[in-house]
Parts: C-alpha cells; structure tokens; sequence
C-alpha cells in the first residue's frame, strides 16, 4: 500500500515539473509571438518615421532600417513646400469642423422631435435615417456632382460640408435620440414648458447644456471620419487649393526620381495629424463615455 | 399656470424639418436618380437616352463586372473574416491569459500597439504601404535582399499575381485592431466564474472558448462582422491609392468600377448600373444579418 502510494506522489511531481517547463515554454513562445506581431503593426510606420527624417544622401548610403544620425528636417520641408500642404491641412480641418458643427445641429434637431417630441412613426424616420449609412456613397455621387455644377457648387469645401453633414447627421440622429428617449429626465421638460418656455428655448437652455457629454463626443467622432473622407472629396474638390490631406496624400505620386525621403515625408505628414488627434480626444471620448450619457 | 391646450407632446414635428429636406436633397433624390439613369446612356453632357435594361444585360456578360465582385470577396476574406478570427483569439488570450498571468498593463500595451494602425485614415495607411512596397527601393525587397532573398523580391503592387494579395494582407494589417478592441470589451461582461465553474468540470482551454466566450461574445460578433462586411463590399480608397484596380483588373473592386465608368470613361449609366447593384447587394446583406441575428435572439431567450 505505501509503495502504491509512493509511486503515485513521484507521477504527481513528475507532472508539475513537466507543467511548469511547458507552462514557461508556452510564456517565453507566445510572448515572442505577440511582440513580433507589435512589431509588423508598428513597423511600416516606424519606417516611414525615420526615413523621413534622413537627408536623401544618408538614404542612399545605409538603406531603410538605419536610424537617422541627425534629424534632417530637409525632406519633410520639401514635401511640406510641394503639396502646400499648410492649405490643405487648413483645408482639412475647415471641412471637419463645419461638418462636424452641422451635422450636430441636424442630428440635435432630429433626435429632439425623435427622442423628446417622440413624434409619431419615430422608428420609421430612425430605420430610414440608418439605411443612409449602409448605402454606398457611389450611388449619390454622381447626381449630386451633376447638381453642384449646375448651380456653381462644384469644387467647394461647402458641397462637401453640406453631403458629408447630412450622411454623418444619420448615426447623430439614431445615437442621440437614444440617448434622450432613454436617459434625458422627463421631469426637467415638463418643468421647463411648464414655466413657459417654448421648444426652442427648451431646446437651447436645457437640452443641449445637459447633453453636452453626449454632443461632444458626436463632435470628436464627426470630426474625425470627417477628416479621413477620401471619395466624396476626391470627386467634389478637384482643384489643389480645395483638397484636403488624405487626397493630398493619395495623389502624391513619386514623379520619377522623388527620393524615397521625401516620399516618406509625404506619407508621414498624413499620418501625423491623426496620431495629434488621437490623443488630444481620448480624454474628450472617455469622459463622454463614462458620464453614462452614451448608451 | 398651466397654458391652456399645452401639450408635452405637440408641435416637436416643425423640428424635424432640416434634417426631412436635407435627407431628401442629399440622399433620397440622388438614390432615386442614380436609379434612373442606370437605365440611360449618358456621358453627363446634353439628355440622357433611354436604354432599359440593356447596362444590367451589358453587365451580366462583362468580365470586369463580376472581376469586382470577385475581389470584393476576396476582400471580405481579408477585412473580415481573419481579422475577426484572429481578433477573437488575440483578445481572449490577452485577456484570459497575458492579463492574469503578466498584467493588466502588458496586456493593454499588446493592444494598444495592434489598434495602432486604425487610428489613420485608411488612405493614408495605403500610402504607407505603398512606400513600403515600392519595388525599386521599398523596405520590404530592400529588407529580402539583404538577407540574401532577393529572389524573394515582387513588384508587389504591379504584378497580377502578388497585387490582391498585397492588397489583402494590408486590410488585415489595417482591420485587426477593431475586432480585437471590440472583443476585449466584450469579455470584461464574461462572468470569471463561469471559467472556474468550466475549469473544475475539467474542460480545457479551447473548450472553454467554444462553449463559453464566444456565444457570449455573439453580439460582439455580430457588430464586427457586419460593419467590417459593410466596409468590403463599399471599399475604394486603399484601391485608388495602392493600384487604381489594376494591374488589368487584378484589383478591380465595385466600387472603383462605378467610379471609373463614371469620371474617367464618362459612361454614366453603366456606372449606376454598378452602383445600383452594388447597393442592393449591402441592403440585401443587411437585411439577412439582421435577421439571423434576430433568430439567434429568439432561440436564445427561449
């Protein structure tokens, strides 16, 4: 009987060593495997970081993986100077502010008759409002081009302010009259048009102070799908001073005998401003978020 | 006071109006036009003429056409399906694995690095790939000859054979942050005690993820694959940046078909034609999606 049981407690150390060896084998395997995958997702990027920051010679001497031995601002002049790119990051942010600032005051509108009013066939008017975003824009673009031209709209940051506010202004509407059909104290209407407010100052003194969270978080999201539109802008600005960065970008295509550093800047300068607002709105996205006001 | 005929409920239908008329002019009546001029020949000068359903017969035969859906396929491979399975896996082991045994910071960090590529514009992301693809000087043949691979080396973006695929393993480069993100928040609703429960019942890993993570995770699932389906299907930019759908019609995607047909051959109809199908295809998509997802709700609560 104790021999039996002498046996058994070796197989039971016997198995724990063993587990412990995989267990630190399978650490030591996966850890090298998430750290080569973060470097393939960081790695394009890097490169374009760092070689933008060379003078074409220190390319053309120590190739692509070298760190550049002193920050040459030189390339990223040039490319700066080529796509004038101060008027199209201008360009860039004009377009996304005013979109952004538009297509919350359609989405406030909306979402106040929706979610406040709660107007009769509200579901109907969200599930319509939501099919303008699956649908591809390719089936807007070309009636709406035609129809910019025809009344002198063409090539304006307005025509892509206007359809860019109106497609975005469908998700607003759908989030924010959640958020005020489910969360906006009922008591606080009741009391505001009680005392004799009529809508608009409802509108303007109660709704939008309490749902600042909400609205500027819309704002941040606005913002940014704004600024990374490519197809809309690509077809309705066409001169080079209406375009915006990522078109700027797309089109910056190496003429013949562009150094690699330049074009590396070129792709860096579009990637920079996005890294810039990524930051700056985190604190913006998770307040909003945390405030419970975002269903 | 109360004011007389005051209801809480009355005369909220005036607000309404801009976002009505706005919908109308920018969405409605384009849809409906484009619609229209599917059936035209037209090359946006002068009146459209009225062919019927001759772009839909013209399409049914065109190779290119059913080339583009083909990609786009091939495309929903790349931006959904490995992103999500991969994400699905990446972020339970993440979380289950690398957050109890190395932290939670660790694991955020992992995360943080493989959301990375999200925070750009999908363009610009393009152009970054392009650079890197370049085949002269791009880092990625520079790397292989380096090492004595130069047989290796492609013109990535210019060769029929390597463009899709470059193309492909860029959109995943590029999606696999947003499934991962999204799953990992999912997985913070999973009651841990559910895994214990499983682990003393002596399932193991995987049966663990089969069984218990992934049909908590459905309505995770369910967003990522649709919205990523979605954006396959309406792909453009990474095309027109990396290969103008070339080369031939290697690259060739529904939605850079319409565009070509309609600003660079000035083909308008057929361009809608493409549209419109196109369209259809993402409502009919939609629609089924919701539907499973609504059965799936149904059996669940049953």
């Amino acid at each position: 009987m104790a021999n039996k049981s002498l046996a058994m407690n070796e197989n039971v150390y016997e198995q724990a060593n063993r587990s412990v060896i995989t267990t630190r084998a399978f650490d030591t395997l996966s850890l090298i495997g998430l750290v080569l995958l973060f470097v393939v997702m960081l790695f394009p990027l890097l490169m374009v970081l760092t070689n933008s920051f060379k003078s074409e010679a220190e390319y053309a001497a120590g190739g692509p993986l070298t760190l550049p031995q002193s920050l040459s601002w030189e390339s990223i002049r040039i490319m700066w100077n080529r796509m004038d790119y101060s008027i199209k990051l201008w360009n860039s942010f004009s377009i996304s502010v005013l979109t952004a600032l538009l297509a919350i005051i359609i989405s406030l509108f909306n979402a106040f008759a929706l979610g406040i009013g709660k107007v009769k066939g509200g579901a109907f008017f969200l599930v319509f409002f939501l099919l303008a975003i699956t649908v591809p824009q390719d089936v807007l673009v070309y009636p709406l081009y035609y129809f910019f031209k025809l009344i002198g709209l063409y090539d304006t940051r307005f025509s892509v302010i206007l359809t860019l506010a109106v497609l975005h202004s469908a998700f607003g509407t759908y989030l924010l009259t959640s958020v005020f059909s489910v969360t906006f104290p009922r008591e606080l209407v009741e009391a505001a048009l009680i005392d004799g407010c009529n809508k608009l100052q409802l509108l303007f003194r109660v709704v939008v102070p309490i749902s600042m969270p909400s609205l500027s978080v819309l704002f941040v999201f606005f913002f940014i799908w704004t600024w990374n539109e490519f197809f809309l802008p690509l077809v309705f600005l066409v001169s080079n001073d209406n375009q915006t960065v990522p078109i700027a970008m797309a089109l910056a295509r190496g003429e013949r005998g562009m150094a690699v550093t330049t074009q590396s800047a070129a792709a860096l300068l579009g990637v920079v401003p996005c890294i810039i607002f990524f930051f700056l709105f985190q604190r913006t996205l998770t307040k909003g978020i945390t405030a419970g006001s975002v269903k | 006071m109360v004011q007389k005929g005051f209801s809480l409920n009355k005369g909220y239908a005036p607000f309404l109006l801009p976002g009505v008329l706005t919908f109308l002019f920018i969405i409605i009546i384009p849809f409906m036009v484009n619609t229209y001029l599917s059936f035209t020949q037209w090359q946006g000068v002068g009146m459209p003429t009225w062919v019927g359903l001759a772009n839909y017969q013209k399409a049914l035969r065109d190779v290119a056409f059913w080339a583009s859906f083909k990609n786009n396929l091939s495309l929903i491979v790349a931006m959904v399906i490995i992103p999500t399975v991969l994400g699905l896996f990446l972020a339970a082991f993440l979380f289950d694995y690398i957050a109890t045994k190395f932290g939670q910071r660790v694991s955020s960090f992992f995360r943080a690095g493989y959301y990375l590529p999200q925070i750009i514009p999908v363009v610009v992301a393009a152009v970054v790939w392009r650079w890197v693809l370049q085949p002269d000087w791009g880092v990625l043949n520079w790397m292989l000859t380096s090492i004595g691979l130069e047989g290796l080396t492609r013109n990535w973006l210019g060769n029929a054979a390597t463009a899709l695929p470059s193309v492909m393993a860029v959109m995943v480069w590029f999606q696999l942050g947003y499934p991962l993100v999204i799953f990992m928040a999912g997985l913070q609703r999973i009651d841990p005690e559910l895994y214990e429960a499983s682990s003393l019942d002596g399932a193991s890993w995987f049966q663990r993820f089969r069984h218990i993570t992934i049909p908590l995770l459905r309505p995770e699932i369910y967003v990522v694959v649709l919205t990523t389906t979605i954006a396959a299907l309406k792909v453009f930019a990474p095309i027109y940046a990396m290969t103008r759908g070339g080369p031939g019609t290697a690259t060739m995607v529904a939605s850079y078909f319409s565009y070509k047909y309609f600003f660079e051959s000035a083909n308008v109809g057929y361009g809608a034609t493409m549209a419109t199908v196109l369209t259809l295809l993402v409502i009919v998509i939609t629609i089924v999606y919701i539907r499973i997802q609504r059965q799936q709700e149904q059996r669940e609560s049953q």
